[in-house]
């Protein structure tokens, strides 16, 4: 038997010993999924016992080294570890920007004492991170950014205003893009610093949206304070790291586009004769959209190939991000049209409390956040096809 | 298997693209257009494309082939959508090759043989109406002493009026509409009663419409089980979509390359027309287009030779390249503006042979329906 083939055996053992029978049913909605963080308090005791296990493996992180909290996993052990967890249907046991976003970027750019003491709280849950990229001036032309951090010696006091900053009133720590140099070129003056939410100079709004939900803040700060021991990179060097930590972004939400089989949702609901969907209009659309979806996920694949094949990704995760996105608005717009006027219930046990439409509406941020479509295709159209000014 | 091409094929590409560069530029489809070549096509490029083992790409290197799959096809019609090169690469080496490989006996091998050594041109006449339906084929093959008598109309042969063998469906028994009851048969060029008409189309290619009137052949002519050729024949064909799929890629991509081109030097209004952002995100919108449909077809070819269920993917890479190549072409006229519409520039070629194979063995809106159904709905 080979290595990898003993390693799934344990996995599955370890899984089948570890994860709790109700962290093995699908996630209903945003109370069921584990955040992480100071103030974040467990909806039951098997959700806080799958991450603390899943945490102690490492494996919330699996192929972040085990100094930093991590499993040390290869990329083919990790496969496995996914797959094993996939066909007990597990849970994720944590959802978190420090994992999916600082923590990259930390592993790059960050010093060995930087990592020791930011990474393993991420990959216990224990500290829950927000980005603080967008301002009310500063949006899809981020470099305009004008939150001004005055050097002070040991630390930086920070002053200005961030907008549409994912969960800030419930996070405990923020990885914040400040202007240090004023007098530098738009994009030499950012640096990239980490500090504490629980501090008196930060206070956050959460903003209601469309959809009844607030997931966003308003961000403000007053004289916060910064270590200067938190500055990640160089002073003025914040911009790199900032577009390094955009491509994961946008590889991540293109991640969106992947096909959910609407076609079973629609045999759930529609009727099907002789084998078709009895609606031969939406039997069309579906069929249309279905077929960008396989082909784009097949798009994510090669992408990551020929990532693993030494290509760098730089401006295709652009064209990922636009695609995805856009591909699933028109998905959501197809899952109002299965429904019908089921799909507008606000309230109510059956569409637990209107889950159809908070989605669909959901998604229409997609094209803006993380860059705009139109952003997207001016990245694609200058630096891939070469396009002037 | 990684969705990339490994170093064997890479070297394919850069070799293909190179000889259909050199030996097969755009020009030379218009100088056979213009000359109204018999053959349509140059029969010396096709001698050396036998020679670079093109001809040979889906035979295993013992039937004499260069064993590169259907992977390798596709390169080479990608290569060849590039630059329209006219050959019967398309009907013989891929689509006659591919149906002659999915049946046993010695018939099919040894013709299988010469196909791929490029000595002998096949072709697979399938169609009877303007809609590809091969279920509906409606021609019949009647039991006789010595063998079968074939009686019908077959139209849309890729390279019919220069094949030396043809394949054909007919039905032996059941209806028309019924997948069960077709016969294969392989047929030979000037057999009595057998009538070829050139067919001149849109793309300057070379189609033929066939007519069997009284067609005697042996039994010996049948290929693989009376009444079950289309079972087999169907495999061949979607395999055979893939690289088609792969041609309408290359020529969307060509399209694409020649108007961002365009867009970088054509001055209105005193300034490139590439910095106007309604052309820019039209442009970036197609550029995406493309590359998704790169994947639906790389992933395709590689599942047609690892030998698995490929009817899916087939479909899920015609109907997205299909799409694709029309909004190329399409937009490579528009973005050209005037110049776009004249027969002296090429852009006009390419939207013309796109809109062929788009039709052939079945367009975007056979292929989506196909793609619901085998998705179950």
């Amino acid at each position: 038997m080979s290595e990898l083939e003993t390693f799934r055996l344990e996995v599955r053992e370890w899984l089948e010993a570890n994860c709790p029978e109700t962290m093995r049913t699908p996630v209903k909605g945003e109370k069921d999924i584990c955040w992480g963080g100071r103030k974040f308090v467990f909806e039951s005791d098997d959700q806080r016992i799958w991450l603390e296990r899943m945490a102690e493996k490492g494996w919330t992180v699996p192929t972040w080294p085990k100094e930093y909290g991590g499993g040390g996993l290869s990329k083919a052990e990790a496969k496995v570890l996914a797959s094993e967890m996939r066909r007990i249907k597990a849970r994720s046991p944590l959802n978190s920007f420090g994992i999916w976003m600082l923590g990259p970027a930390l592993l790059e750019f960050g010093t060995h004492e930087q990592k020791l003491e930011h990474l393993p709280p991420i990959a216990r849950g224990e500290i829950r991170w927000c980005q603080g990229y967008s301002e009310p001036n500063a949006g899809s032309d981020l470099a305009s950014l004008a939150t001004k951090a005055e050097d002070k010696g040991d630390h930086y006091v920070i002053n200005g205003q961030k907008v549409w900053t994912s969960y800030a009133d419930k996070s405990d720590w923020i990885f914040c893009l400040v202007r240090t140099d004023f007098d530098a070129k738009k994009h030499e003056g950012i640096s990239f610093v980490l500090f504490d939410m629980d501090q008196a100079g930060v206070t956050t709004k959460p903003i209601l949206l469309i959809s009844g939900n607030s997931p966003f803040c308003e961000t403000f700060f007053d004289d916060a304070v910064a270590d200067k021991k938190n500055l990640i990179g160089e002073a003025g060097k914040g911009w790199t790291i900032a577009k390094y930590l955009l491509t994961h972004e946008r590889t991540m939400i293109g991640d969106m586009g992947l096909p959910v089989p609407l076609s079973s949702l629609a045999r759930d609901k529609l009727e099907v004769v002789d084998g078709k969907l009895d609606d031969a209009m939406l039997r069309s659309d579906i069929a249309s959209h279905e077929v960008d979806a396989a082909a784009f996920m097949f798009t994510m694949e090669r992408a990551k190939d020929e990532a693993k094949a030494g290509a760098s990704l730089g401006a295709f995760s652009s064209m990922l991000k636009y695609y995805g996105t856009e591909l699933n608005k028109d998905r959501h717009e197809l899952i109002l049209k299965v429904n019908g006027s089921d799909a507008f219930e606000w309230e109510g046990q059956f569409s637990n409390d209107g889950e159809i439409a908070r989605n669909w509406l959901r998604t229409k941020a997609n094209s803006i956040e993380g860059g705009t479509s139109e952003v997207q295709l001016n990245i694609i159209s200058k630096r891939i096809i070469g396009l002037p000014g | 298997m990684a969705l990339v091409l490994n170093e064997e094929q890479q070297l394919l590409k850069e070799s293909a693209e190179g000889f259909f560069a050199e030996k097969a530029p755009v020009s030379q489809l218009r100088q056979l257009r213009d000359d109204k070549s018999e053959q349509g096509f140059a029969p010396e490029l096709w001698q050396e494309m036998a020679e670079m083992g093109f001809t040979g790409l889906l035979a295993d290197e013992d039937m004499g082939g260069t064993g590169f799959g259907y992977v390798g096809a596709g390169i080479v019609a990608e290569a060849m959508g590039t630059t329209l090169a006219a050959s019967p690469f398309l009907s013989s080496s891929v689509i006659a090759l591919s149906a002659l490989s999915g049946f046993e006996g010695d018939a099919a091998e040894t013709l299988a043989a010469s196909v791929a050594a490029g000595e002998t041109v096949a072709t697979l006449a399938l169609d009877e109406t303007s809609k590809h339906a091969p279920e509906k084929t409606a021609m019949k093959a009647v039991k006789s002493d010595s063998g079968y008598v074939l009686n019908g109309m077959k139209t849309f042969v890729p390279d019919g009026h220069v094949a030396d063998k043809i394949i054909v469906l007919a039905r032996t028994s059941e209806e028309a509409g019924n997948p069960m009851g077709l016969s294969v048969f392989v047929v030979d060029r000037g057999t009595s009663g057998l009538i070829v008409d050139r067919t001149s189309m849109a793309d300057s290619r070379n189609w033929a419409k066939i007519t069997f009137e009284n067609v005697s052949v042996s039994a010996d002519n049948l290929l693989g089980t009376e009444g079950e050729g289309w079972k087999t024949l169907e495999l061949a064909i979607d395999k055979a979509r893939l690289v088609i799929a792969a041609e309408l890629l290359g020529i969307s991509q060509e399209a694409y390359r020649t108007t961002m081109e365009y867009l970088k030097e054509r001055k209105q209004f005193d300034t490139i027309i590439g910095s106007f952002q309604a052309l820019q995100h039209r442009a970036a919108h197609l550029y995406s287009e493309i590359e998704v449909t790169r994947s639906a077809v790389l992933k395709g070819l590689q599942v047609a030779d690892e030998g698995q269920n490929v009817a899916w993917f087939a479909s899920l890479a015609k109907a997205k390249a299909s799409k694709t190549a029309e909004l190329a072409t399409n937009e490579a006229i528009q973005m050209h503006g005037g110049i776009g519409m004249t027969d002296e520039y090429d852009i006009g070629l390419y939207i013309k042979r796109a809109r062929v194979l788009q039709h052939l063995y079945g367009d975007f809106n056979f292929h989506s329906d196909r793609f619901a159904s085998l998705s179950g709905y």
